[in-house]
Parts: structure tokens; C-alpha cells; sequence
């Protein structure tokens, strides 16, 4: 149960994938344009990722160390063609506006991270729950920015409309570049709060040594 | 905007390198970009490696697609079939180089492997079978998206080796700075709309 609500903390928080690590940036940016597409995009995401990391952890000690790159990507096509195809069949305006970017979830670089530092060294149960979680993780963090772009940028919040007189809605933020300033004031926010914990809890490292972790 | 068929191969090769640059236009291959960037010799070895790779890989999977995923109706299994070409494309590109180019595959070596999860590569494979483009186009659409991504990553890993020096906001530098710059630059390249209609 410890074990749980480390990962927890850690997957949510302490290590989330998109703020902290830096991982699958590139799926975020261009479906958080509209709330819709990226809960869609998170929850097939979510899918993904546990499902994958439970298959993987339940055959680790059967994957050949040398193949099990390929085996794992072979293993998370599978589950994104499952999504890719329920999606099709169930949502097709969804489908068309996500194009190419449900079937680049395969590239997606936290399900690999996953899989290869949790998922194969740990019990089914806990890989899925890692899994999991750092996929809500990310769907926190790209629901917040499609939040701030539709807002902005079309005046309504999951499709309704919120636009009061007076208002006039930011081009700019239906526009990629948007996408990349948020995210910047989002990594930046996330590491400056990280960073004045760490100082507050050991005595303040030198000054050479904060701007050595502020630029790894 | 016509069909695709009429758009002229040289328009979709300049559309590619500017208008709809790959990392900043459509967001592909970001990982790399974020984490290889800062530092220009080796930011210019991904850029030429992942050039070759695209190339190779939106033939190799153009072709895949029109004479074997199409004509036997497999389209839901094109995720699998064209990582695989990818993987496999990789693997001998590079010990195609290590025989014949071996001072390129000592550059170049360390990035092969990381191409295989460039979500570009994969991505570019997809676009072409929605945009249904022709076998000529294809291999301009895939010229096209290398040379942009590798301009795009020169020209971000240029302006961080200038920014290396200079002091930020505590929190700020590495991945936070990293993004506004390509935001800017995305701004930037959103000049050239105007001079291309497609998508």
C-alpha cells in the first residue's frame, strides 16, 4: 500500500511525465486545441499505457532482453489499434480531428519510459497501477492546457459557450505557437516550485549548483 | 487548395520545409528536439540522420502501403507494419553505413537507434496516407519534412548555445526556456503562411 501511494505521488507530481520529465510532448501540443480531442487523446492514452504495462510486466520474464524493444512497441500497436478503431467506429469527427496523432500514441516516448524503468522489473498489478497513473498524469497536464487555449482561443469550455460581451477570442492561441508557451510556462512554474522546496529542505545549495539543475 | 494530386511536387517540398515544418507546425519529433538541442554539432548529426531516415522510410512505407496494406485491405494493422519498416529501415541504414561511410556512422552512430522512436518518422508515414499523396510527391514530402526538421533543430540549438551563457529565472532554463524559444520561432515560421496554400 506504501508502494501504491509512492508511486502515486511520484507518477502525479513528484516525477509527472510531462512537466518533470520532459516526456511525450509531442502528441500534446497539437490536440490541445479543443477540450474534446484531448480528453479522447488522454483517455486512449490512459488505456494504452496500463494495459501495455500489465502485458508487458505479466511476460517479463519471458521477453529476451535483446528483443524486448521491438516486443514492446509490437505489444503497444496492438492496444492502439484498439483505440484507433473504437474511436473510428464511435466518434468519427474525432477521429478525423485527431488524424495521425491517436496512431502516434505507438511513439509516444512515456509508454516506452514506463515499460522499460517500471513495467518489466515489477508485478503485474503495480505496473498496471504505474501505468495508470502516470497517464492521468499526463491527461492533467493536457486537459489544463486545452483549457487555457479554448477558453481563449474559441470563448467555450468543452464545447460550450462562455463568451461574454466584450470579449474577443486570441487567435493566438488557436495557433501552435501557444501550445509551446504554455507548456514552457508550465515546465517553468513546475521546476521553480520543485527547486524552492529543495532549498527550503537542505540548507541552500550554492548558486552554481541551482543553475546546474535548472539547465539539465 | 486543389486535389492533392495537382499540388505541384517542388510546392509540397517547400510547404514541408516551412509552412508546415514538422516540430513546428505539427509537433512531431519534439522529444529530440527538447533534449538534443543544446548543442549545435550534435543537434546538425540528429537533423542529417533523421533526414536520411524519413526519406528512406515515407518510400519505403509508401510503397508497403499502396501495393500490399491496400490491396489486401489490412489498413488497421498500417501502425504495426510501418514501425516495423521503420525499425528495420534503421538497422540497415546503419550497418549499411558502418560498411561503406564508416566516418559518418561514427558521427551519426549514437542517433540511429533513437531515430526508431522519433515520433516524426512514424508521423510523416501517416500523414502521407491521409493526404493520399503520389509516389513522386511522396519522396518530396519526405526530402521536404527532413531538411525542416533538421533546419528547425539548427536553428533552436543555435540560439541556446547563445543563451547557455546569459542568467535566467531560477526554474527557467533547460526544458522552460527551450519551449518559449520554439514557440517564438513557431511565430516566426507562421510568416511563411501566406506564400503556400496547403494545408
Amino acid at each position: 500500500m506504501d508502494q501504491l501511494k509512492l508511486i502515486f505521488k511520484r507518477n502525479l507530481w513528484n516525477e509527472n511525465q510531462v512537466l518533470r520529465q520532459i516526456l511525450g510532448i509531442c502528441s500534446i501540443l497539437a490536440v490541445t486545441n479543443l477540450m474534446i480531442n484531448t480528453l479522447v487523446m488522454g483517455l486512449g492514452l490512459i488505456f494504452v499505457i496500463s494495459f501495455s504495462s500489465l502485458t508487458i510486466s505479466l511476460l517479463r520474464s519471458f521477453i529476451p532482453h535483446r528483443v524486448r524493444m521491438i516486443t514492446q512497441v509490437f505489444i503497444i500497436a496492438a492496444f492502439v489499434i484498439l483505440v484507433d478503431i473504437t474511436i473510428q467506429a464511435q466518434l468519427p469527427e474525432v477521429s478525423r480531428a485527431l488524424g495521425p496523432y491517436v496512431g502516434l500514441i505507438i511513439t509516444n516516448c512515456i509508454i516506452m519510459g514506463r515499460a522499460e524503468a517500471f513495467a518489466q522489473k515489477n508485478p503485474p498489478l503495480l505496473a498496471m497501477a504505474d501505468g495508470f497513473l502516470a497517464g492521468v498524469g499526463y491527461t492533467l497536464v493536457i486537459l489544463f492546457i486545452s483549457f487555457i487555449r479554448e477558453l481563449l482561443g474559441f470563448g467555450t469550455i468543452l464545447g460550450f459557450n462562455v463568451n461574454f460581451a466584450g470579449f474577443e477570442t486570441w487567435t493566438i492561441m488557436v495557433m501552435p505557437p501557444a501550445a509551446f508557451f504554455i507548456i514552457g510556462l508550465m515546465v517553468w512554474a513546475a521546476s521553480a516550485m520543485q527547486l524552492s522546496r529543495q532549498q527550503t529542505q537542505k540548507p541552500a545549495p550554492p548558486a552554481s549548483s541551482v543553475g546546474q539543475q535548472a539547465s539539465r | 487548395m486543389g486535389t492533392p494530386a495537382a499540388i505541384h511536387p517542388i510546392v509540397i517540398l517547400l510547404a514541408a520545409i516551412f509552412t508546415s515544418n514538422m516540430v513546428l507546425a505539427n509537433f512531431l519529433g519534439m522529444c529530440p528536439f527538447i533534449s538534443v538541442s543544446n548543442e549545435y554539432k550534435t543537434a546538425s548529426g540528429l537533423g542529417k540522420a533523421v533526414s536520411l531516415v524519413m526519406l528512406v522510410t515515407t518510400i519505403l512505407n509508401w510503397f508497403l502501403y499502396h501495393y500490399v496494406i491496400a490491396p489486401l485491405g489490412l489498413e488497421y494493422l498500417r501502425f504495426i507494419l510501418f514501425i516495423v519498416v521503420i525499425a528495420a529501415s534503421v538497422q540497415i541504414i546503419e550497418m549499411a553505413l558502418d560498411r561503406y561511410l564508416p566516418e559518418l556512422h561514427v558521427k551519426l552512430g549514437i542517433f540511429l537507434p533513437l531515430i526508431t522512436v522519433n515520433c516524426s518518422i512514424l508521423g510523416i508515414s501517416l500523414f502521407m496516407v491521409i493526404r493520399d499523396y503520389t509516389a513522386l510527391q511522396t519522396v518530396f514530402f519526405g526530402l521536404g519534412s527532413g531538411l525542416g526538421w533538421w533546419l528547425a533543430i539548427c536553428a533552436l540549438a543555435a540560439i541556446r548555445e547563445k543563451i547557455a551563457r546569459n542568467k535566467l529565472p531560477i526554474g527557467l532554463g533547460g526544458p522552460g526556456i527551450t519551449f518559449i524559444i520554439t514557440g517564438i520561432m513557431a511565430l516566426a515560421f507562421i510568416g511563411f503562411a501566406g506564400t503556400l496554400m496547403i494545408q
